[in-house]
């Protein structure tokens, strides 16, 4: 590649605007205590840690073209791990994060091995039943919240990190989402990301090719699941609290709605999306309450229409609009 | 010559209709088999049951000496058995390059590999690039599947098929759809490939048929009723009256 290719692909509005936001988020900290604000830093924490959940379901759902409708199960059981571990005095994050890595992956396993027998909308159903299966069994722990909830006690990595200090915590998120990003890049032009991608588009073809399309879809989901269970760590940590509104089926859909508002199948879509979708929520409540005191809970009676619109028009969602090309 | 494919007394019912009746066929190395007959005669029902999407009631299929009955598509595929299909199926959000690309790999072992580029890879890409050029697909190899003609598609699929050095190819109707001068460049191409691999080839096209195949057998009502030299089959009365003297 010659440097002026290479430097006509670097300084392209999307690549800028990409960079931009990458840079925004890594500044974040010392926006936030410039301004004095600290509630800033906590949306830009979480939106950090669902964007890494998004690009975890982009995976699945952008290249392989599953569906899960349950990906917020992965969520809550990489949290719920932390959690109850914490809460029988097990505070190493040496212990906690693989721990709750190995149980994510594992139900990713499970729920993929019977639900990737499945096609369409009973995939869609059954990885749905599956996160609600969780979600109750996370609401029956009586001993761990039940319903309520957990406050917990952060992840310890003595000497290393303290995950108190909020702007090391986002620092620490904002990291382990450029490796996720770098991962789903690479992912994405391997040899299995092209296997994944070309089942997405006729899997009776790659079978026929000679692929055990169902080995490749599985190992997909053990990857989707880690990374979920991954952002299920961090939000636990984030608020120091775990409860079973964490992997609630609205949570599930939100995720896809990220995936989908952002740009399904580009790397940096599912970031796009979760960064939209956090500022409209937030922008949308108090501007409503603005309008009408007491407007501004019923939020989701714009957002929804405005999704609709973008499903509508905008095909391939933001990333599109920024000029992405479907890879 | 040496035997490819051999099916012995292959039974496969739908409630009760009997689709594949006791059928017997062969195909030797370096042979084009056709596979003839009108239709519902159970022809795709047939090519199903030898690439592992439909499992047979009764009888054994063998494959280079080996029962390949109840092997997985994937298993079958990796011993060199290829297909291509009825109706056109090539990967139609890929370009032409890399739809061979992607058959080619098939065949080299897993692809279990997250972190490497193919785009990188130019080892593949040459290979891909000349994969293409043995079905004269060379000049569109960047061209999305879906923006190929409808003849340049099957073209596509066949060098998809060859992408695994197959030893056997499971044609079906390959000319499906094409145009007089589509049809004669398939035939053309098919020929020059049969010292590559053995062919069993479904076609309703007689013409191609009769300038393709070393013998052809013809299906009637699931039954294998006739095998034998085109010339045998176009003398034989039953034939003529079961099939041929339908069709004209």
């Amino acid at each position: 590649m010659t440097e002026q290719r290479l430097m006509g692909r670097l300084f392209t509005p999307r690549a800028l605007i990409t960079a931009l936001l990458l840079v925004l988020l890594a500044a974040l900290p010392l926006i936030a205590q410039a301004m004095g604000d600290r509630y800033i830093l906590s949306v830009g924490t979480r939106i950090v840690i669902w964007a890494i959940a998004a690009v975890s379901l982009n995976m699945i759902l952008g290249y392989g073209g599953l569906v899960s409708f349950g990906h917020a199960a992965f969520i809550g059981i990489g949290g719920y791990a932390v959690g109850i571990l914490s809460a029988n005095e097990i505070s190493s994050g040496w212990i906690q994060w693989p721990v709750a890595l190995f149980a994510a992956t594992l139900w990713a396993a499970l729920v993929a091995a019977l639900s990737l027998r499945t096609r369409g909308v009973y995939f869609i159903m059954i990885t749905l039943a599956f996160a609600q299966l969780v979600y109750y069994l996370g609401s029956g722990l009586e001993a761990y919240g039940g319903d309520d909830g957990l406050n917990i006690s952060r992840s310890r990595f003595a000497g290393l990190i303290d995950l108190r200090d909020k702007a090391a915590f986002h620092w620490l998120c904002f990291a382990l989402l450029c490796a996720t990003l770098w991962f789903c890049g690479r992912f994405a032009h391997s040899p299995f990301g092209h296997v994944l991608r070309g089942a997405k588009s006729n899997e009776s073809r790659m079978a026929a090719l000679g692929f055990p399309v169902f080995r490749y879809r599985l190992v997909a989901c053990l990857i989707a699941g880690a990374f979920g269970g991954l952002s299920g760590i961090l939000l636990a940590n984030e608020g120091a609290y775990i409860s079973p509104a964490m992997m609630s089926w609205v949570k599930s859909g939100d995720l896809i709605v990220m995936v989908v508002l952002g740009g399904i199948g580009v790397r940096f879509g599912p970031l796009y999306g979760a960064l939209a979708f956090f500022v409209l929520e937030e922008s949308l409540k108090p501007g409503l309450d603005l309008l009408h005191k007491g407007w501004g809970e019923y939020w989701q009676l714009v957002f929804g229409p405005l999704l609709v619109i973008i499903a509508l028009y905008a095909k391939g969602g933001i990333a599109a609009l920024l000029g992405f090309r479907h890879e | 010559m040496s035997e490819l494919l051999a099916t012995d007394r292959l039974v496969k019912r739908f409630g009760g209709l009997l689709a594949t009746d006791n059928v017997s066929i062969d195909v030797q190395h370096g042979e084009i088999h056709a596979l003839i007959g009108p239709n519902g005669a159970g022809k795709t029902t047939l090519v199903s049951q030898l690439t592992g999407g439909l499992a047979p009631d009764a009888g054994t299929i063998r494959f280079l000496g080996r029962d390949i009955t109840r092997l997985p598509t994937h298993a079958r595929v990796r011993l060199g058995l290829a297909r291509s299909f009825q109706i056109t199926s090539v990967l139609r959000d890929f370009s032409a390059l890399e739809n061979v690309a992607l058959a080619q790999q098939a065949h080299r072992g897993h692809s279990f590999r997250f972190l490497a580029d193919v785009r990188r890879d130019t080892n593949r890409t040459e290979a891909a690039r000349r994969g293409l050029a043995a079905v004269g697909l060379d000049a569109r190899a960047s061209t999305r599947a879906s923006a190929l003609s409808h003849g340049e598609q099957r073209q596509l699929e066949i060098a998809m098929a060859l992408g695994g050095e197959p030893r056997l190819l499971l044609l079906d109707e390959p000319m499906a759809g094409m145009g007089p001068e589509e049809s004669q460049r398939m035939v053309a191409l098919l020929r020059g490939l049969k010292q590559r691999c053995g062919m069993l080839l479904i076609e309703h096209d007689m013409e191609a048929v009769f300038a393709l195949a070393d013998r052809i057998t013809v299906l009637v009502y699931g039954r294998a009723i006739f095998t034998g030299t085109p010339d045998e089959i176009r003398r034989h009365p039953e034939v003529r009256q079961a099939y041929l003297g339908e069709e004209s």
